[in-house]
């Protein structure tokens, strides 16, 4: 049997295993679990050396960049929670990574989900010289905008003209919600296609 | 010339038979070129013949002489190996709105470009350290436009360089631009064109501020009642009633990621609970900096309600770095430890629905939240609560009252309040044709 073959069979046999899941929990399926979240931990953990730990740290320690001393520190006060004495000193690093992701990321969200949306919001409701289906798509983003944000407004009750406001806010969420469904699903079952198409033409040959 | 033509015709009207026709020909060319033919009808035939032959041949002979010479010798050409003129209008300028460490070439194309003869068909950029010699070609440009703007981001900060950009033909023949400099790149602390974006920062900075400080003086801020935040005490609850863990899982992203931040926040109050009721508590993760952060959460959670004992480190436990190998992990917990309470909140991809439905097939009440949004449609399909997008950040304010997260929450109520003005006013300025806003907003 060459190596490809069994490379078929293997993979081949393992998804049956997770399918078997879908019956109910069994040994098969314990077995492709450990086996899988043993697998891609110890990949993760080579990736992740070889990705982040040596081009990002260890190559530039080489290179006398002393400034990437401070992060090889940080990494080592993430290490001391092996030591009970001095864990404490781990959340530095907690810190400074929470800190300084929500530090950066404050600039993108402001200008991707603020000022940006804002901006692709402000559209003409003049209907001079336009079809009629465009001007009714600008008022509708106009009116789906307002009222969402009305519905994400946290100091005031649901009730009276706001809560009618936010009502008409979670309609048009539920739209959207719905047709992301459906779009994902589309998505999925392409997945699933792929798997079966595995099954019947890479291992059995059928199509 | 126009003269000539006249001759012509007034030759042959006289030559042959001068019909109705012709009379009114010539009629309408006395008025277009104003010339009295009439009188001319009584020339001698020879006369006239001589004449015309006299004007049209030399006519003829010169256009044909020119004809071809433009064929032979295109205008202003010269041999192909001949240089083409040099690009002109070479600027050197430090990059605008960067980080250093670039300089723009801009310049204009030679008079042989596209535009003119066509005979360059490429402009090489030179760049050196020094002014009269070292030159080392940083790249190759097509010929074609007007203008042309090259980015050169090879260069160190603080760093003196001199450019040079010649314009080629396909034999090789070049000319040079001379040499432009020096110039040096340098980081910009402020980007000229984000004035909007820092306006925006101080608004919304300024009111988160002065509601942090108000929460703290101890006023009362309200916050409305959010659905799914108000059952967790309900379903950590159930989960002690039943003897059954409680699950929770703080999404898959790193902790560099705002969801999983607000995931680990509310995940101290969830703990705070299970210590309360002495309920085992479960937390799978997928990043290990997420283990510490959640490790260093529940401990204190535990710690603060006095249930120091209580807590031990397997609680928290990472599973893997993989997607897919995560979601199997997870799964495999749920079947097997069988929680009466799972909560799926932080950031989420396609294991969303394979969580949920695994979480629904067990009977637990599911408790999730997210901001993903192309994942909440399978969290409110699947789950009892669902928190939607903002919902899960204001869950840590309203769960632990902290006067910071209250205040934090009502300054963004504030801009909320300022995004729908600006719609309002920004669609009726735009339906009257006034497009202002719309560019003030606009971030380059």
């Amino acid at each position: 049997m060459s190596l490809e073959l069994f490379g078929t069979w293997l993979a081949a046999l393992l998804t049956l295993c997770i399918f078997s899941f879908l019956y109910k929990d069994n040994p098969f399926y314990k077995f492709a679990e450990h086996l899988f979240v043993g697998v891609s931990a110890g990949y993760w953990l080579c990736y992740n050396y070889w990705n982040m730990v040596k081009p990002n740290l260890i190559d530039n320690l080489e290179a006398h960049n002393w400034e990437y001393l401070l992060p090889l520190i940080l990494s080592a006060f993430m290490l001391m929670r092996l030591i009970p004495k001095v864990g404490w000193l781990s959340r530095w690093a907690i810190a400074f990574m929470i800190g300084s992701g929500a530090g950066l990321m404050i600039i993108t969200y402001l200008q991707s989900n603020f000022l940006e949306q804002i901006k692709s919001t402000l559209v003409s409701l003049d209907p001079t010289g336009l079809p009629w289906y465009v001007v009714l798509n600008s008022f509708l983003i106009f009116v789906g905008v307002v009222s969402g944000l009305v519905y994400f407004f946290f100091s005031k009750a649901h009730t009276g003209v706001t809560g009618g406001v936010a009502r008409v806010g979670v309609v048009f969420l539920m739209v959207c919600f719905g047709a992301s469904f459906g779009y994902t699903v589309m998505a999925r079952i392409s997945l699933l296609i792929g798997r079966m198409y595995f099954l019947l033409h890479d291992w059995l040959g059928l199509v | 010339m126009l003269d000539s033509i006249l001759e012509a015709v007034t030759f042959v009207s006289v030559r042959y038979k001068d019909t109705k026709e012709q009379r009114l020909l010539r009629r309408e060319l006395h008025v277009i070129f104003g010339i009295c033919a009439r009188q001319r009808l009584g020339f001698n035939l020879s006369v006239i013949r001589i004449r015309a032959l006299r004007v049209l041949l030399p006519v003829v002979v010169v256009v044909l002489v020119i004809l071809g010479a433009t064929t032979v010798f295109p205008v202003g050409s010269s041999s192909s190996n001949a240089p083409p003129r040099p690009p002109i209008g070479i600027a050197l300028q430090d990059r605008p709105n960067d980080a250093g460490g670039a300089i723009e070439i801009t310049w204009e194309a030679s008079k042989d470009d596209s535009r003119g003869r066509g005979t360059v068909n490429s402009y090489s950029i030179y760049r050196s350290e020094q002014p009269q010699s070292g030159f080392v070609k940083i790249k190759t440009v097509s010929s074609g436009k007007e203008e042309y703007r090259y980015n050169d981001e090879e260069v160190e900060n603080d760093k003196r360089y001199y450019y040079r950009v010649t314009a080629e033909t396909s034999s090789d023949a070049f000319s040079d631009s001379g040499v432009v400099g020096p110039v040096t790149a340098s980081p910009q602390w402020f980007h000229s064109d984000r004035w909007n974006m820092l306006i925006a920062l101080l608004i919304v900075s300024a009111s988160v501020l002065t509601f942090i400080t108000l929460a703290r003086k101890g006023k009362d801020l309200y916050i409305r009642p959010i659905a799914g935040l108000q059952a967790v005490d309900e379903a950590v609850g159930r989960a002690t009633e039943m003897g059954r863990p409680v699950l929770y899982v703080p999404g898959i992203l790193d902790m560099d990621d705002v969801q999983t931040i607000a995931g680990v926040a509310i995940l101290g109050r969830v703990a705070r609970k299970t210590a309360e009721y002495e309920t085992s508590l479960l937390v799978p993760v997928s990043r290990s900096v997420v283990m510490s952060a959640a490790q260093e959460t529940v401990k204190e959670a535990y710690w603060d309600m006095g249930k120091a004992d209580a807590y031990h480190p397997d609680m928290v436990r990472y599973i893997t770095d993989d997607q897919f190998g995560f979601a199997a992990g997870v799964d495999g917990i749920m079947l097997r430890e069988k929680p009466a309470t799972v909560f799926f909140q932080g950031a989420f991809y396609a294991e969303s629905l394979i969580l949920a439905e695994t979480g629904h097939s067990i009977g637990a009440v599911q408790i999730a939240g997210t901001a993903m949004t192309s994942q909440l449609p399978f969290f409110v399909t699947a789950c009892d609560y669902t928190l939607i997008g903002e919902e899960l950040f204001a869950a840590g304010a309203y769960l632990t009252e902290d006067p910071r997260l209250v205040g934090s929450l009502k300054g963004q109520d504030v801009a909320k309040g300022l995004a729908i003005a600006f719609i309002v006013i920004g669609i009726i300025l735009e339906t009257a044709g006034y497009h202002w806003l719309t560019n003030f907003l606009k971030v380059n």
